[in-house]
């Protein structure tokens, strides 16, 4: 047993080894990770407070990028309509849109698990009953889904992580089933049956840590999609609402101003944007090099 | 073959239909028209009779009832908002969302698939490299700031091209179409950069994908073993594999970008389909929304039937007859 689990750790540190090999990868991966602490540490590294409107100026409204600021600092990035300083807004937003991202995605990951897992191992009825159901929906683009969805159900922060789950969990579902059958009829699952294990340890225990590598893949790219699709729909009036500014209703804000060449309301919330989606694929793509098994050396 | 067909389309009529009972059950769940439709200032009457006027006064399932009966015989009902049949404005805007999504998919195909092939076979020279650090930007960038962006940088800065709307029109069959007329194609360009850039990301990394996992195959190496010519290994025996895929995908995404065109006509105010869903959602305007999304489910139903017949051709190893057979 002690050796089988010095045996997985090697592997994945051997993973963890070529997945650095690549430059662009880990320049993803750092670009990322200051990304989020910026947006966790963004109270204290923004010069102000977005939300607070006795610090806002309304007299400081649309000032392009390094004006003075009347509190005697600088408006790094300039400032929007309301006189808020669009560093800091950029900082609190990109918590907001990571946030959604995230929470979506751990939420779809864990249902289209449990999902994919129950139509591999029962099979039969529940595997087409389900996979039919994950077929259609899969058939649809997922922005089509959420319009509707948002539609029905409103404007809301759980509302728009409603329907990024709905968009999501069919893509795990279908990953990890087929990662799942492929796995089943594998020795060491009938040897843990032969063992007498419980079907919940044998599901839970031996095959669920096998599917995880497709299932990292995918959830690695799905994250990225699920913070542009949010953008996307906040942009279109159906996300978030005007008090939970995500990076892509700031975007929206700047548009009307865009035509009067005040391109920087629009431009610096969708470079964080940008920065932030480009740093996930860079990690996803070396991610899937690495753990897909068709191209191990 | 034919057998095949028929139960293509059961199975495409049981999920129109499936599709139809949970949409029109939502979008039935949204608000209430009439609160949008009526002016403040209406007295309880005349409410009553708008009510009636639009059948809202029914239950659920007779109001469903009506909607099937409806559109067996092609009538989507009558949109709240513009009081026109529902299906009729709705095939009105759907050639412009056609012409940019058509353009769209040219300028991914002609451009991704020899881009992907050259980062395919040379994944580790400067030009593959920079094609596919390219891609990644491609499939990173929000297809709605790209618009704006393109705004900002040919309409605003340069001046060079206008920043929405679908200008000079030319009419064939009484449908006016931009591609005919110099005007046209300057509205028509931009819109349809923004709403190719994903797909051509796309097809860059499918088609490099595809090359390299053609590339270790064995019949590649028989190709070389027997002296044929890099250009006929690649043109013939390599092509021909990877099409499979990226035929499918092509079929499959051309669906999906004319969904996505929703996002690029609204940043554009290009006067499509996907503009008008927009609209009607924030009009609450139930009969066109529910039109719109038939449409849009039957525009896949049909795409991925062609997709599955073109997949046959391609393929012989499909036998499209068989599929409960084995």
């Amino acid at each position: 047993m002690a050796n089988a689990v010095q045996a997985g750790n090697s592997l994945w540190r051997e993973k963890a080894s070529e997945f650095a090999a690549d430059r662009m990868a880990m320049f993803g991966l750092v670009l990322f990770v200051l990304i989020v602490l910026a947006a966790l540490g963004a109270p204290w590294l923004s010069p102000q407070n977005p939300y607070d409107l006795s610090q806002l100026d309304v007299l400081d409204a649309r000032l392009p990028p390094g004006s003075p600021a009347a509190d005697g600092g600088h408006y790094l990035l300039g400032s929007d309509e309301q006189g808020r300083d669009l560093l800091s807004a950029i900082l609190y937003g990109l918590r907001i849109s990571l946030g959604v991202g995230v929470v979506s995605t751990l939420i779809a990951v864990t249902l289209g698990l449990l999902v994919g897992l129950l139509a591999a191992y029962k099979g039969g009825r529940w595997d087409s009953v389900i996979m039919r159901v994950v077929d259609i929906q899969l058939s649809f683009p997922a922005i089509l889904i959420a319009l509707i969805l948002l539609a029905v159900l409103g404007q809301g922060i759980g509302k728009i992580i409603a329907a990024l789950v709905t968009v999501q969990w069919a893509y795990y579902a279908r990953t990890v089933r087929g990662a799942a059958l492929a796995e089943k009829n594998k020795d060491y699952i009938t040897a843990a049956q032969g063992l007498g294990l419980s079907a919940g340890r044998i599901v839970l225990r031996h095959l669920l840590p096998n599917c995880l590598p497709p299932l990292i893949v995918v959830a690695s790219v799905q994250v990225a999609h699920a913070i542009a699709l949010e953008a996307t729909l906040s942009f279109l009036g159906l996300g978030l609402p005007i008090t939970e500014p995500s990076l892509g209703l700031l975007i929206a804000n700047g548009y009307q101003y865009l035509l009067s060449g005040k391109y920087w309301v629009s431009f610096f919330p969708g470079v964080a944007l940008l920065l932030t989606i480009v740093s996930i694929n860079l990690v996803a793509d070396q991610l899937r090099d690495v753990l897909n098994p068709r191209l191990a050396k | 073959m034919l057998a095949f067909l028929l139960r293509r389309l059961t199975q495409s009529l049981l999920v129109l239909l499936a599709m139809s009972v949970l949409v029109f059950v939502g979008v039935y769940l949204i608000g209430n028209p009439v609160d949008i439709l009526i002016s403040s200032q209406a007295d309880q009457t005349e409410r009553d009779r708008a009510i009636v006027a639009l059948g809202l006064d029914k239950p659920l399932w007779a109001q469903y009832g009506n909607f099937v009966l409806g559109a067996v015989t092609g009538d989507l009902g009558r949109s709240f908002a513009h009081g026109v049949p529902a299906l009729e404005l709705i095939l009105n805007r759907m050639p412009a969302t056609l012409e940019l999504a058509f353009v769209a998919m040219l300028l991914a195909v002609g451009i991704g698939i020899p881009l992907g092939l050259i980062a395919g076979l040379r994944p580790n020279g400067v030009i593959g490299k920079t094609i596919m650090a390219g891609s990644i930007l491609g499939f990173s960038l929000p297809t709605f700031w790209v618009g704006l962006m393109l705004i900002m940088l040919f309409a605003v800065f340069l001046g060079w091209l206008p920043s929405n709307g679908r200008g000079e029109t030319r009419e064939i069959f009484g449908v006016g179409w931009s591609f005919l007329t110099a005007d046209g194609w300057s509205h028509l360009i931009l819109p349809a950069v923004n709403l190719a850039l994903f797909k051509l990301s796309l097809l860059i990394r499918l088609t490099r994908a595809g090359v390299r996992e053609a590339l270790a195959m064995d019949y590649v190496k028989f190709a070389r073993a027997k002296g044929l010519s890099a250009s006929r290994i690649v043109g013939v025996h390599v092509l021909k594999n990877i099409m499979i895929p990226i035929v499918t995908v092509i079929g499959l995404e051309f669906g999906s970008v004319v969904a996505f065109a929703v996002v690029t006509e609204s940043v554009f105010a290009w006067p499509g389909m996907g503009k008008l869903l927009i609209d009607s959602i924030n009009v609450l305007d139930r009969p066109v929304i529910v039109a719109y999304l038939l449409i849009i489910v039957s525009l896949f139903v049909f795409i991925n039937l062609l997709v599955d017949l073109a997949y046959s051709a391609l393929d012989p190893r499909v036998r499209l007859g068989d599929v409960g057979a084995h």
